[in-house]
């Protein structure tokens, strides 16, 4: 590494043992057990599984929001202690701040950092630009529509200088049409941009299509049940062959689980 | 696209630009017009029904709608009775409106800040919650007693009143406010940075001020209700002190014409709040009125 700061031994993303045990009143629920990944830099992964695995619980992990119970999530091996601008959350419902423009949701960020006005107003007008919303820069959230407001909190986190994107089921609420579309975006600014994306979701097709590496995990409790990679070239064809094996053979990895899991509970 | 044969001379031009927006002014227009002569045309039925009562069982303790007209004239420039009352009414508004504004801000400085600190920081919560719980019940009349001990008999008194009465809706709809605060724009908010005071500043304020200004305006609407409660407390001037007096000189027209100027004002006065709501709440048209 050509500034010596990025260390090659030092993984840059780094999940270790790590463990997440909610407490509801007397009851004890383990969300995650000694879960471990490791991420390179860039890379785009896509956590995968049944409601209830915790594929949540460890993205909220890796923003700071929760803390886990046993073991840490580093960067660069520095612990995780919160939220922090270097990680930035894309919401299944946006949260996007109401009463302001979306110039404003852009710029939120930089303007947390006491840039001067006039320069917060460019990095904005430049994400929002980057997410095609030039024309919408003086709107207010409840004037866009679902996709719009995807784009924008996409461009929130990415104006913030953020080099890991964590997204928790991002196009869920979205319509087909829209969703691929946005992917479709979301791809493009990964490659332009070179940020590391976590992504969340349960459509193996989502993850196919997105990921370099599908993390498949299972619940009761959470847990990876298996760490694929996707070795198919850029950009994927949703109907050709190879990439129907490999929507095939996660959706295996899934399903088989799931399957066991029913037959322990009815035994 | 298919094209009906009826619809065919219209349906041409349609794919090629996008969908015309139709001129909007005459319905709007109409639609105004409607309002407003619906919303006029109930009260003037009422006055019409009012007089027919009044001359229709000969009574001479009510006035008829004229006679509270002609007292209304007299009230505001005189030349008709030529009493104690003639021309004073912008007196008695000034000052009562002096009382209202009064009460009112003192109870958005004390509410607004209080409420906001009760919903921040849990101390403050569990400090003042089971007081306040107590407190709040207690209408304002009983205070009536205990005010005129503290202020004496006089317009502070009636200050104190409209405050006791404005305040609570004022604090609880601020304290509802920022609990209700969806936690996820304060995860948003930390992951860009933002932390400590200006968390409060740049999220809680602006998030809970819809609540805040639905408060206002309830407590703007008690604020003129109490009006007349705050001024029974004795002191010469103010339209409460205008109706009481009505009251003790067998006057019904002026009662009436107090009564009826209390409503207007507060009317008048809720507009602006109305207006300064929209402006204020621009990007929330939920919360428009």
């Amino acid at each position: 590494m050509p500034d010596g700061t990025d260390h090659p031994r030092r993984p840059f993303l780094a999940i270790r043992d790590v463990g997440k045990v909610f407490e509801i009143g007397d009851e004890r629920v383990e969300a995650l057990h000694r879960v471990s990944a490791v991420i390179d830099k860039g890379e785009f992964v896509c956590l995968i599984g049944a409601s209830g695995c915790g594929k949540s619980t460890l993205l909220r992990i890796v923003a700071g929001f929760d803390a886990p119970t046993s073991g840490a999530v580093t960067v660069y091996d520095h612990p995780i202690a919160g939220p922090g601008s270097d990680r930035g959350m894309v919401f299944q419902d946006y949260a996007l701040f109401p009463w302001m423009t979306v110039r404003e949701n852009v710029g939120f960020g930089p303007k947390q950092k006491g840039l001067p006005a006039k320069r917060v107003r460019e990095i904005a007008d430049e994400y929002v630009a980057m997410v095609g919303l030039t024309a919408f820069a003086d709107r207010f959230p409840h004037q866009l529509s679902g996709g719009m407001k995807q784009r924008v909190a996409i461009a929130r986190v990415l104006a913030n200088e953020a080099t890991i994107l964590l997204m928790d089921e991002p196009f869920g609420a979205l319509d087909a049409l829209t969703r691929e579309q946005l992917q479709d975006e979301l791809l493009q600014i990964w490659a332009r941009t070179g940020v590391t994306v976590i992504f969340v979701t349960h459509s193996v097709e989502e993850a196919t299509l997105l990921a370099d590496r599908v993390i498949v995990m299972t619940a009761g409790p959470g847990r990876i049940e298996s760490d694929n990679r996707v070795a198919l070239a850029r950009p994927r064809d949703v109907s050709a062959p190879d990439f129907n094996d490999v929507r095939r053979r996660l959706t295996q990895r899934l399903t088989s689980h799931v399957a066991r899991r029913e037959l322990r509970t009815a035994a | 696209m298919s094209t009906s044969a009826t619809g065919a001379a219209t349906e041409v031009r349609a794919p090629a630009g996008p969908p015309r927006v139709r001129p909007r002014r005459r319905p709007w227009l109409a639609e105004r017009l409607q309002t407003v002569l619906l919303g006029l045309g109930f009260p003037l039925a009422l006055v019409v029904a009012w007089h027919y009562a009044v001359v229709g069982s000969g009574t001479k303790l009510i006035p008829t709608p004229y006679q509270v007209g002609l007292m209304m004239a007299d009230f505001a420039v005189g030349g008709i009775h030529d009493d104690a009352f003639s021309g004073t009414l912008f007196t008695h508004l000034a000052a009562s409106m002096e009382r209202v504004y009064g009460g009112f801000g003192l109870a958005i400085l004390l509410g607004v800040p209080l409420g906001l600190a009760i919903g921040m920081i849990p101390l403050f919560r569990k400090l003042l919650d089971p007081t306040l719980a107590v407190l709040r019940p207690i209408p304002v009349t009983a205070w009536l007693p205990l005010s005129m001990i503290f202020f004496g008999l006089g317009p502070r008194s009636a200050v104190f009143l409209v405050f006791l009465g404005a305040f609570y809706p004022i604090l609880l709809n601020t304290i509802f406010g920022v609990r209700s605060v969806d936690p996820k724009l304060f995860e948003a908010a930390a992951m860009l940075g933002c932390d400590g005071s200006r968390i409060f500043r740049q999220v809680v304020l602006p998030a809970a001020l819809p609540s805040i200004f639905n408060g206002l305006r309830l407590a703007h609407a008690f604020a003129w209700i109490l009006i007349v409660v705050g001024e029974m407390t004795g002191v010469p001037t103010g339209l409460g002190s205008v109706i009481m007096d009505g009251r003790t000189l067998s006057r019904t027209d002026l009662v009436i014409a107090g009564m009826i100027l209390i409503g207007v004002a507060g009317f008048a006065c809720d507009r602006v709040i109305v207006a300064i709501n929209n402006r204020v709440l621009a990007w929330s048209p939920q919360h428009h009125a």
